[in-house]
């Protein structure tokens, strides 16, 4: 009975284990307070090092938006983002930007969705992980925990 | 020109603490002065800039685009939907304590939304309107 109680929490645990992409405990605070300002701090494992490391190079023209960090910050955001970066097989590759939407890991989670979502005025962008993801910042992204109604499960 | 070593003494003197709204209104009180003599800020010209719409920039024509229309309120970034905590200091005590950060934001969004930097006169402007808003 115990090791029955015992492989029905396991597999339990494991789907939203899946789902997990725990912010690293060494996040600089310039990483905090300059990448959250505008959307939340996306978790350094949703790009491979690449793709982290073209996107500081054109922080002057960031999707429209100038965000300019001084050298020591860009420095120090960097490095965080690359020793902490997916891994490029499971990631894949998010084009030129570097969009995180692009990977071929959000399109495959996010295949299901249909496109008139994504132009819901709650949702306004697929940026907006905190739309559907209401723990997204704190790096949780199961299915059980998604807000619109209509798209659980 | 008298005006330049004040300005250049102030900022030296603001650039390593937290400060209050009052002192980072007279850094850009001081360098409108030195450009316009006679300059005086005006909270309600401050406002007229809050509310004008630039539509340099399609998503964001104006401050209100994101800020809502009124700087006591929370705002919501015209494109990525993340929450903006208000802009007035009356709403929230965090606003204008970090002359850096009021610098930083007026380069950004200026170039963005005004499309150019904003001038001193009008910096001073917004954080006095800012400052006082209740």
């Amino acid at each position: 009975m115990k090791r029955l109680l015992l492989i029905a929490l396991l597999g339990s645990a494991f789907p939203a284990l899946a789902d997990r992409l725990p912010m690293p405990a060494n996040a600089p605070a310039s990483f905090t307070t300059e990448c959250s300002s505008c959307h939340i701090a996306y978790q350094p494992a949703l790009l491979q090092a690449a793709d982290w490391r073209k996107l500081m190079a054109g922080l002057g023209d960031h999707f429209g938006s100038d965000a300019t960090v001084d050298q020591k910050t860009g420095q120090e955001i960097g490095a965080f983002l690359e020793r902490h970066a997916g891994s490029a097989s499971r990631v894949g590759n998010a084009g030129n930007p570097p969009r995180i939407t692009q990977t071929a890991r959000f399109i495959r989670k996010h295949d299901e969705i249909p496109a008139k979502y994504w132009r819901d005025p709650r949702v306004k962008s697929a940026a907006n992980c905190e739309a559907c993801h209401p723990d997204a910042a704190k790096g949780s992204y199961s299915e059980h925990d998604i807000s619109i109604r209509e798209l659980r499960e | 020109m008298r005006a330049i070593p004040a300005v250049a003494l102030l900022l030296a003197s603001l650039a390593c603490h937290a400060e209050t709204p009052q002192q980072i209104r007279q850094i850009y009180v001081a360098e409108a002065t030195s450009q316009q003599a006679g300059f005086t800020p005006s909270a309600k010209r401050g406002d007229a800039f809050f509310r004008q719409r630039f539509a340099i920039n399609d998503k964001m024509p104006a401050c209100i685009s994101c800020h809502t229309d009124s700087p006591l309120n929370a705002g919501e970034h015209a494109v990525t939907g993340k929450s903006i905590k208000p802009l007035a200091v009356a709403a929230n005590p965090n606003r204008l304590s970090d002359p850096a950060k009021v610098e930083k934001w007026f380069g950004r969004n200026c170039k963005e939304v005004v499309g150019r930097a904003c001038t001193p006169a009008e910096k001073a402007d917004f954080v006095t309107f800012l400052s006082e808003v209740r």
